[in-house]
């Protein structure tokens, strides 16, 4: 990669990063200037501000696949960068539109605005290639995300949720961080590419093994628990199911695929190398996440917490396609496009589809209030619109085509088989059948059970809007997949080159 | 490109299904008459392409092949040929037959008629794909609508516990064989991985490797078509399901399985399938005699049919084994003719059920008092299941008892003893013959107890069959009567579908 | 006339089916033309089968009027039709019998629609049986007229019509089995299900199947046969079917059974098991003879021990059927032995014979339905005396008996004579003890006879009961003469058979 001091022109990648700022800058104003009551449109403003960022992004962000690195190295907008700030924003933007309507957070300003801030810090961690850069949007979004989960003030589970989430994620970034400071040891550089290319250097002048591997477990430790990977997953359940709703929507969506955006990026840059050693580690993690999180699923009778539950499964799944990088193909080379792009597709299509499953869940408990699976019984005979969109969710979460879901687990299969992971596609499969037992356990109580209440539930025009625009894209990046692998794919190639 | 006749037949029922959704949940007549139409333009179209196929030429014909996600070597890859067509043709009738007779459902009918042909279109797809992860593709999207009609419309006292086992079996069942197809796109060199159903038959994969994944697909598959010990999810799940959802899971889906098990699992892997073809022959051996007399002991009308199910497909299961022309052929034919026998089976089970609110044989007798045409309808699917002679289930089950006769390990080594003697395959032909008697027994049990004997006074003034029944039911009994009386309309077409297995096979 | 000549057999095979459709077409009230149309289509194939008969060359080799069409090439079965002078009679007494029994059933009042459509069907099932040259064609007939049988006895039976229809099936459908696995084995070895080629190459094909020889293979297919065959005859001990289904059906059921369907047993071991297996029923006719004797001595004294009527008339049957046996197992033996001229006296005999008993039993079986559609009780105990209320009945029921119980001058002496004349000096003690079953036949008949119209006036029936209707005169009335003319003059069948019979050795 090449290094290119800063120029004026830099500032353009970071034009969605820019709007962000701005539009937190609104939101302040805005809440500032209004009466509680018609606070509610706080919400429309920040999602409006994400949509903005989206535009900005689409219009000055597309990479080529030569993307150089930016600011001196610190960032570089490749087409991996691109794809997962594209989630991020739109992951943002759906959380804003499902919280506007929220009976606490939606009225208060900061709450937006400290969305808006967790959305940059995680926009840079997609783009960081500089150690201290990635540490400091680490952390930039992650403090949001631990103020995010306790604001619900007057809930005790909403402050228990904070503050348990903030002494894992304090604990693991310190592990980071010391990980991070062992790399700089052993290259003399901050530089992701310069440390990379330093510990692939082999004999006299190479580094030992045994502190890399150590290090790569420092990493391997920190972002397990951003993505909730067994035996890091401690923190989630509670935490889920303690923070606000829209909240657990964005934590389990963005900031997990915020997680993997860093392993895929240090893993993969910094240590191509020992492939064939993290592939294992990441292998028996996957095997470990899915099959818990699915057995623990299966006995879950809170929504939310059956969600978090399958949200770690899935992060299994992802880990899968991660584990099937090392892949020696018969002429010797390593391949393993296909297992990075269809860890990207599969995190593309979880948010999309996990963000539908959340907004059903946020206005059902909003009139039951609670968050009961029995209380989504009749759902289908109160709301059929909501039922539909949930069916969504929950069958896409199980593979069921034609929606996303479907694609994503079996081009993560196809990428782990092509890696001759065989058994863990094997188990992949069995843990698929799992989860589907789970999820139409929930559509069967949807479909089946008696409503208590035969009043709809009353639903908001934004509101109608993102979960319309989520559910359509479930199907849609389910069927018409080309164009989206073709991203998914460059991601992953960027990654690696 | 020409008239997308598969894409058409594949999709039409997705596009009344959703328009039917679309419109006002009072609006019962209108959405079972869509339901009617696009069913019957379903059969009209799959009967064109039925006598429209070109038998001197052969191939998969009416071919539709464009890019889809071309990273993974994925195409949107259509075509059928002998063997489809008539899986084609049968879908589209039990599809025809299953209006008919769901025309008096009125519990939220709109979504009923949507649902049930929304279901259709994974049938239909599966029959006609040409690609694998477009057979996956379209399999599973009858996941949904087959969970939730059985939930919803299924009969109270089972529903959850059937529709949940039976879905989840069945995608077990896909999976396995998903891992399978996975194994073979992943031995194919790098750069030319592909799913295509004939990219992979022209690979050549080496002997070890189809023995190790023959299994898997093919154990797979025959999950789906209701394999000894992994069977009970089709009695237990037939006979939760409302009666249109058993006439297409037993007509259709149970030979989903078997046609993927052939198409898929045989002529993918000729080696595997010779290596464990003895072993397949012992299992389906079990299906025959143990589901038919488990048949013989059940109470349930509905029991008996879903057990009888299970049985018959043991009979496609043992022509498959024997891996030669008669045999092969028979299988093919015993698909189409189980399946119009068991989709009337179960059209009469729901017509006797809505009318008596009992399954229970003691319950029951003397209907043919009452609703004749059903009792004759049930009779001619009786003979039909019995191999009577003159009836579609001889011309099926003659030759796959000679294909048995015919048959032998093709791959002795590394068999236990017994399954490489010359007497094996006939033996398993002398065993399963029995299964006529047995058939025989329970038929003329059910019949004898259901439609003739002392008629209840509670069902004394049971009302009979409507017209539309009538139909369906005529319609049914008489496909089975002309593919008796005149096999030809049907083995030839079977038998050039089934060359390219044979070859592959190495044989014809 | 063309069509005539070349699709002789398919019209007569199929004219009773034709009726049957056209008779859907008739609304279920109009009994009066439902009967008619039925009659009528009845009448057709026999008036063709006698057209048949007077241009059937009876000193022509092989077979006649042959038809063959592709059928189910996949497996090498095709549609092939004709007939020789063994089953030229049996297909006479299928068209003679089948109107009979229309015409008996006219007094048939519930579902006349369906009764009459099972009874075309069941008529053309057994002309495709005899008419066959195909095995699988062969199998597909027999096993098809089993369904309107089944429906005939089950819907129209008496008081145990259920268990006796049940019983029926299953016993002819188990029987039926190993038949269709020998065939299949035939059919497979050779390529093909012509009756023909299998007469000329399976006696001495030479190969193996399922690692057997040939000769154990044949045993075994000889012995399946045998089985399916002696079931439906039926042979003691495979009998007890026979009397439970000929008891429930209905009168013109249980005509059709005893005439024509035992025959399709019986036909089936002189078109099949003695020309596929010369080596094997030689071998193995001691004991058919054996059987057959057992058969009728022991029928002979269960049927004296009979109180229903038409219990006594069914066991009477396997009784007579016995003969049949006999007479194959004599041609099976003398066929590889020698003394050829005993064999086809014997042979000509069982074949005559299965035209006698047809008429006769037909006729027994009739005369029983007339008396218990008057009086609905078939007990013996419950008659007596009947001769003076029903002055012609009696008569009728006194000259059928006779010619059941084997008088000279009537159509049974003769076939019975022929049959223990060929066959005493071959199974010379079997015969003997035959001749004891003869003297029983007329013990048991006897006793039907006085118990019913003779001895004590039963007086409960003064005034209840009517004579016979001139319908059922007429019904009868063809049986009554034909075992006259067989018992005067057999000659012009007897050289039709013998003709044939004598090709066999």
């Amino acid at each position: 990669m090449n290094i290119q001091p800063f120029e004026p022109s830099h500032l353009l990648a970071l034009a969605p990063e820019i709007v962000l700022v701005i539009s937190a800058a609104v939101i302040m104003l805005a809440d500032v200037n209004r009466g509680r009551e018609r606070k509610r449109e706080l919400g429309v403003v920040a999602a409006l501000g994400f949509g903005a960022a989206l535009v900005a992004a689409l219009l000055f962000t597309l990479p080529g696949l030569t993307a150089d690195g930016q600011f001196g190295g610190m960032i570089r907008n490749d087409t991996a960068a691109f794809a997962f700030r594209i989630l991020f924003l739109f992951a943002g933007m759906v959380t804003a539109l499902i919280a506007t309507d929220s009976p606490v957070i939606g009225k208060e300003g900061e709450f937006f605005l400290v969305l808006t801030g967790s959305v940059i810090g995680m926009n840079f961690m997609a783009l960081s290639t500089d150690l201290v850069m990635l540490y400091l949007s680490i952390e930039a979004s992650s403090i949001a995300l631990y103020a995010l989960a306790g604001s619900l003030r007057e809930s005790d589970k909403s402050a228990e949720s904070g503050l348990k989430y903030f002494l894992f994620g304090a604990f693991t970034s310190t592990v980071l961080l010391y990980g991070f400071s062992l790399l700089y040891g052993f290259a003399g550089s901050t530089n992701l590419y310069e440390i990379g290319a330093r510990l692939g250097e082999a004999g006299v002048g190479g580094v030992p093994t045994l502190p890399v591997i150590l290090t790569l477990l420092t990493v391997v430790v920190g972002l397990g628990f951003k993505i909730s990977a067994v035996p890091f997953h401690f923190w989630a359940p509670d935490v889920y199911e303690g923070a606000p709703t829209p909240i657990t929507a964005f934590l389990s969506v963005a900031s997990k695929a915020a997680g993997f955006a860093v392993l895929l990026r240090l893993l993969l840059t910094v240590f191509p190398g020992y492939a064939g050693i993290w592939t294992g580690i990441i292998a028996a993690l996957a095997l470990l996440t899915m099959t818990i999180g699915n057995l623990l699923a299966m006995q879950q009778r809170n929504i939310k917490r059956l969600l978090a539950y399958s949200s770690i499964a899935q992060a299994g799944y992802i880990l899968l396609g991660l584990a099937a990088y090392y892949n020696l193909n018969t002429d010797g080379n390593v391949g393993g496009e296909h297992a990075i792009g269809a860890v990207v597709y599969y995190l593309g299509m979880y948010t999309l589809t996990n963000l539908v499953a959340f907004g059903v869940i946020i206005l059902v408990s909003r009139i039951t209030g609670s968050d009961e699976i029995a209380d989504f019984s009749g759902l289908s005979r109160r709301s059929p619109g909501l039922a539909l969109a949930m069916l969504v969710a929950l069958l896409s979460l199980g593979g069921i085509p034609p929606l996303a879901g479907f694609f994503g687990k079996l081009y993560l299969f196809a990428a782990a088989a092509e890696a001759n992971l065989l058994w863990l596609v094997v188990a992949g499969a069995i843990n698929a059948l799992l989860a589907l037992y789970y999820y139409l356990i929930v559509i069967k109580v949807i479909y089946l059970g008696q409503p208590k209440d035969e009043a709809t539930v009353p639903v908001s025009r934004p509101y109608v809007f993102a979960l319309w625009v989520c559910s359509i894209g479930v199907i849609l990046v389910g069927v018409l997949a080309g164009p989206f692998v073709q991203i998914a794919q460059a991601a992953g190639t960027n990654f690696l080159r | 490109m020409t008239f997308p006749f598969l894409s058409v037949i594949t999709f039409a029922p997705l596009v009344a299904g959703l328009g039917i959704l679309l419109l006002p949940p009072e609006r019962k007549d209108v959405a079972r008459a869509t339901a009617l139409v696009t069913a019957a333009f379903t059969v009209l179209l799959s009967g064109l392409l039925y006598f429209g196929y070109d038998q001197a030429a052969g191939g998969f014909q009416f071919v539709e092949d464009v890019a889809w996600i071309p990273q993974l070597g994925i195409r949107y890859h259509m075509g059928v040929d002998g063997f489809s067509l008539p899986m084609l043709l049968l879908t589209g009738i039990v599809l025809l037959t299953g209006v008919m007779i769901s025309w008096g459902v009125e519990d939220r009918a709109r979504e009923y008629m949507a649902f049930f042909l929304i279901l259709s279109v994974g049938v239909f797809g599966v029959f006609a794909a040409l690609d694998l992860f477009l057979f996956f593709f379209l399999l599973e999207i009858a996941v949904f609508p087959k969970f939730l009609m059985i939930v919803v419309w299924g009969y109270p006292k089972t529903r959850e516990y059937g529709g949940m086992k039976l879905t989840l079996y069945l995608f077990l069942a896909s999976l396995v064989a998903l891992v399978g197809v996975l194994a073979l796109y992943a031995a194919l060199p790098a750069g030319a991985r592909s799913f295509g159903l004939l990219d992979l038959a022209a690979a050549n994969f080496s002997p070890e490797l189809q023995r190790w994944v023959f299994p898997l697909i093919f154990g797979g598959f025959a999950i789906m078509g209701a394999i000894f010990p992994l069977h009970s999810w089709a009695p237990d799940g037939h006979v939760a399901a409302p009666t249109a959802i058993s006439m297409m899971l037993a007509g259709v889906e149970m030979k989903i399985g078997m046609y993927a098990a052939l198409r898929l699992g045989v002529y993918l892997l000729p080696e595997g399938a010779k290596f464990w073809a003895p072993v397949i022959v012992v299992f389906a051996l079990v299906n025959v005699i143990y589901a038919a007399y488990i048949a013989l002991i059940q109470k349930d009308f509905k029991y008996i049919i879903g057990f009888s199910s299970v049985s018959h497909m043991g009979l496609v299961m043992l022509g498959f084994a024997t891996l030669n022309p008669l045999g092969l052929t028979g299988a093919g034919l015993q698909m189409f003719s189980h399946g119009v026998m068991t989709a009337l089976f179960f059209s009469i089970v729901g017509m006797v059920y809505d009318r008596a609110h009992t399954r229970m044989l003691p319950e029951l007798g003397g209907l043919m008092q009452r609703m004749p045409w059903a009792g004759i309808a049930f009779l001619v699917g009786g003979f039909t299941s019995m191999g009577m002679p003159g009836f579609s289930g001889f011309v099926a089950e003659i030759p796959i008892y000679l294909g048995l006769w015919q048959g032998v390990a093709l791959d002795p080594i590394n068999l236990p003893g017994f399954m490489t003697t010359a007497w094996f395959f006939p033996l398993a032909a002398v065993i399963s013959a029995l299964s006529i008697v047995i058939t025989a027994a329970y038929i003329l049990l059910a019949v004898r107890r259901v439609f003739f004997g002392q008629l209840p006074a509670q069902l004394a003034e049971l009302p009979d069959v409507s017209a539309l029944d009538k139909v369906a039911l005529g319609l049914l009994s008489g496909l089975m009567i002309v593919v008796g009386l005149y096999p030809a309309i049907m083995a030839p077409l079977v038998e050039s579908g089934l060359r390219p297995v044979l070859q592959a096979l190495g044989g014809g | 006339m063309d069509l005539l000549n070349s699709h002789l057999l398919s019209l007569i095979l199929f004219a009773p089916t034709l009726g049957a459709l056209v008779l859907l077409l008739i609304p279920k009230d109009q009994v009066g033309a439902i009967r008619w149309a039925a009659l009528v289509a009845s009448l057709v194939p026999l008036v063709l089968s006698v057209v048949l008969w007077l241009n059937f060359n009876a000193g022509a080799a092989g077979f006649q009027f042959r038809e063959d069409y592709l059928w189910f090439p996949l497996i090498g079965s095709d549609y092939r039709l004709g007939v020789d002078g063994i089953s030229l009679p049996m297909v006479l007494l299928t068209a003679i019998l089948s109107p009979l029994g229309i015409l008996f059933s006219f007094g048939v009042q519930d579902k006349v629609k369906a009764y009459m459509i099972l009874f075309l069907l069941l008529e053309t099932g057994s002309f495709g049986v005899f008419m066959a040259l195909d095995l699988l064609v062969f199998f597909l007939f027999y096993e098809i007229g089993l369904i309107p049988m089944y429906f005939l006895i089950n819907i129209w039976g008496s008081a145990n019509k259920q268990y006796a229809s049940f019983k029926f099936m299953l016993y002819t459908m188990a029987g039926s089995l190993g038949l269709l696995l020998g065939i299949q084995v035939i059919g497979l070895t050779l390529g093909s299900f012509s009756l023909e080629t299998a007469i000329a190459a399976w006696p001495t094909w030479s190969g193996t199947i399922a690692g057997l020889p040939a000769t154990t293979v044949r045993m075994v297919a000889f012995v399946a046969f045998v089985v399916a065959f002696a079931i439906k005859v039926p042979i003691w001990p495979l009998h007890t079917w026979l009397p439970d289904a000929h008891t429930e059906a209905p009168t013109a059921g249980s005509m059709m059974l005893a005439g024509i369907l035992l025959k399709l047993g019986a036909y089936g071991f002189l078109r099949l098991v003695l020309p596929l297996y010369p080596v094997e029923a030689a071998a193995g006719a001691w004991v058919l003879a054996l059987f057959a004797t057992i058969a009728i001595v022991a029928t002979a004294f269960a049927s004296f021990g009979q109180t229903d009527f038409k219990r006594l008339v069914a066991y009477s049957s396997v009784n007579h059927m016995g003969f049949v046996a006999l007479g194959v197992a004599v041609a099976a033996w003398t066929a590889q032995n020698g003394s050829a001229e005993e064999g086809i006296l014997a042979l000509n005999g069982a074949v005559l014979q299965m035209f006698n008993h047809g008429l006769s039993a037909a006729g027994m079986f009739l005369l029983v339905g007339v008396i218990y559609d008057r009086t609905h009780t078939r007990n013996l105990d419950d008659f007596g005396g009947l001769m003076p209320l029903m002055p012609v009945y009696g008569g009728l029921l006194l000259f059928t008996s006779m010619a059941s119980l084997g008088l000279p001058g009537l159509n049974g002496f003769v076939s019975e004579f022929m049959v223990v004349r060929g066959s005493f000096p071959v199974f010379s003690a079997l015969t003997a003890i035959s001749m004891l079953g003869l003297l029983m036949t007329g013990a048991y008949i006897l006793r039907g006879i006085y118990k019913t119209i003779y001895g004590p006036l039963n007086t409960k029936w003064v005034g209840h009961t009517s004579d016979i209707s001139v319908r059922e005169i007429i019904a009868w009335a063809p049986l009554g003469i034909l075992m006259l003319v067989l018992g005067l003059a057999p000659n012009w069948m007897v050289s039709v058979i013998n003709a044939a019979v004598t090709r066999l050795f």
